[in-house]
């Protein structure tokens, strides 16, 4: 896919953060987000992946540099998914999915239908009145995905949201991740450390070097969507695969 | 490639009974009964040995009655005994509303205003480690209402570990809730309401318990101090009172219903912590194998 042939959603201008003086965490970080991009900003720990992807949702200010945002980011425009599910435990899964228009002081039936669609689409209509601990690690964070889609964001991102999971879990929801992203037609930024699992997802991975961090290297994923199970197993997968960890291995060297 | 067979070995449908699991069962089941059971017999053999102790020695009931003249006591003087709880019952509940609205009231300033709660800690601490007795003479020379005295002193028992637990509670929340929270524009009040007191919740009901019981000691122990002066006291004055006359089956009685009083207040609160907890929080929850 031609990324250019994309409306720009946001951009990193020279993205620099230090913390406590003389830690930094990013230094000149450049990136652009198309409008329907899956981007993987894939690095080894302590590469400042996560802090640009808080940068992003305004969890944290820039030391220097700024997020161009193209389109309106108030409320309700960014979701985001966290490594762990991070659920309200005292309330039932719809509930939870309520939450960001709750925010926005927007009654439970007033919203109902647009709830109910995004469990749907997480395949979790049946447990909408469950509460978050009846509910396996896997489920957990189907939920985490429909309280993250139900305002229609403008991006998605995640952070490492799979990481917790068993592989098994971790390739069910790779899959459903995808087909959910084909129906809705979202803009993701997906944090990882797993080389296999950016290849898989993303059509574009920002490969990140550490000390201080930044964006060494973007690489195109060619392949077209709808990827299946068989994609997994395909040559050019390992062909992409390889040239993924031949510059992370860059990364980690620089 | 050859190709493999994948033979799959249907389960067989036999029944297997796991000694080990049988055992713990039976365990369990004896435990469950046993909670009940034990404490009765436990209690009926100490009743059984206060009677025969009495009756042996021949104790004068002046130095310690038997426990049927206990009951028995309980029963004739119910009227003077049930005005007295009453009064102690009614001073406890009101310390104890006084203790959550002032302790609540307390830690959500304190999360509020971090400024606040280093300037103010202190003293709240000061005034808990304080013993009331020591307090409670001063409060009665100063204030002039037997009742706002006693309140007073069974409130400064009891607000504390309300104050500490609840200020604890709002101050757990998990940090990538409160971030979820900031991204989705959630103002101080939203934060508060949706997060931070749900949150806090299983710890202010346990800071609850804790304050029910010290209430109602705070309540005593403030009327011992108060003194046998005024009409209208509560189980405390009828102690003193009864110690004056030697009445020592009537202070029994008194004792046995501030005991009561206290299991009662612990088992309501217990009562409505798993009401208000038992859906979702460990604590309430089955122990699932």
């Amino acid at each position: 896919m031609n990324n250019n042939s994309r409306p720009l959603l946001l951009e990193l201008k020279k993205v620099g953060k230090t913390f406590s003086e003389d830690i930094v965490a990013l230094r000149d970080m450049e990136l652009k987000i198309h409008s329907g991009d899956f981007i993987s900003l894939l690095g080894p720990s302590g590469c400042g992946k996560s802090t640009a992807l808080r940068i992003i949702a305004g969890l944290t200010e820039p030391t220097v540099g700024e997020v161009d945002w193209k389109v309106n980011h108030g409320s309700g425009a960014i979701g985001v998914v966290f490594q762990e599910a991070t659920l309200l435990p005292w309330t039932t899964v719809e509930k939870n999915v309520w939450l960001p228009f709750r925010l926005q002081n927007k009654s439970f039936k007033e919203k109902k239908d647009e709830i109910e669609r995004s469990l749907e689409l997480v395949g979790l209509k049946d447990f909408t009145k469950s509460y978050p601990r009846e509910l396996s690690g896997g489920m957990k964070m189907r939920v985490a995905i429909a309280r993250a889609l139900v305002t229609d964001p403008e991006v998605i991102l995640m952070d490492e949201p799979f990481a917790a999971l068993d592989e098994i879990t971790r390739f069910k929801l790779n899959n459903d991740l995808l087909a959910l992203r084909e129906t809705l037609g979202c803009t993701i930024i997906f944090v990882t450390h797993s080389v296999f699992e950016s290849v898989f997802l993303s059509d574009r991975i920002a490969v990140m070097a550490t000390r201080p961090g930044r964006v060494i290297q973007e690489l195109d994923v060619d392949e077209p969507y709808p990827r299946g199970e068989s994609f997994r197993t395909s040559s050019s997968y390992g062909v992409i695969c390889r040239k993924t960890s031949d510059a992370l291995k860059l990364a980690m060297e620089n | 490639m050859a190709s493999t067979d994948i033979k799959v070995d249907s389960p067989s449908t036999n029944k297997v009974v796991d000694k080990n699991e049988l055992l713990k069962k039976r365990k369990e089941r004896n435990i469950r009964i046993g909670k009940w059971v034990m404490p009765i017999i436990v209690f009926m053999i100490t009743i059984y040995l206060w009677y025969w102790i009495v009756q042996v020695n021949s104790i004068p009931h002046y130095i310690l009655p038997g426990p049927f003249l206990v009951v028995t006591t309980l029963i004739q003087d119910f009227q003077i005994l049930l005005s007295a709880l009453q009064i102690t019952i009614q001073i406890t509940l009101m310390a104890l509303a006084v203790a959550v609205i002032g302790g609540v009231g307390l830690a959500i300033l304190f999360t509020q205003s971090k400024f606040f709660e280093i300037s103010f800690f202190p003293y709240a601490v000061i005034l808990q480690v304080t013993p009331i007795i020591s307090i409670a003479p001063l409060i009665f020379i100063y204030v002039d209402n037997r009742t706002v005295g006693l309140l007073l002193c069974a409130w400064i028992v009891a607000f504390f570990p309300i104050l500490s637990n609840t200020t604890l509670g709002l101050n757990s929340v998990d940090h990538n809730l409160k971030d979820l929270f900031k991204i989705y524009g959630a103002n101080r009040w939203q934060k508060l309401l949706h997060l931070q007191i749900p949150s806090a919740l299983p710890y202010f009901l346990g800071g609850l318990r804790i304050a029910g019981g010290l209430a109602l000691i705070g309540a005593v122990v403030a009327e011992y101090v108060a003194g046998t002066g005024g009409i209208g006291s509560g189980l405390a004055y009828t102690i003193l009172e009864a110690g004056y006359r030697l009445n020592i089956p009537r202070m029994f009685a008194a004792l046995l219903l501030i005991a009561g009083t206290g299991v009662f207040i612990f088992a309501i609160l217990s009562f409505l912590s798993h009401l208000l907890l038992h859906k979702w929080h460990e604590s309430a929850l089955q122990k699932e194998n």
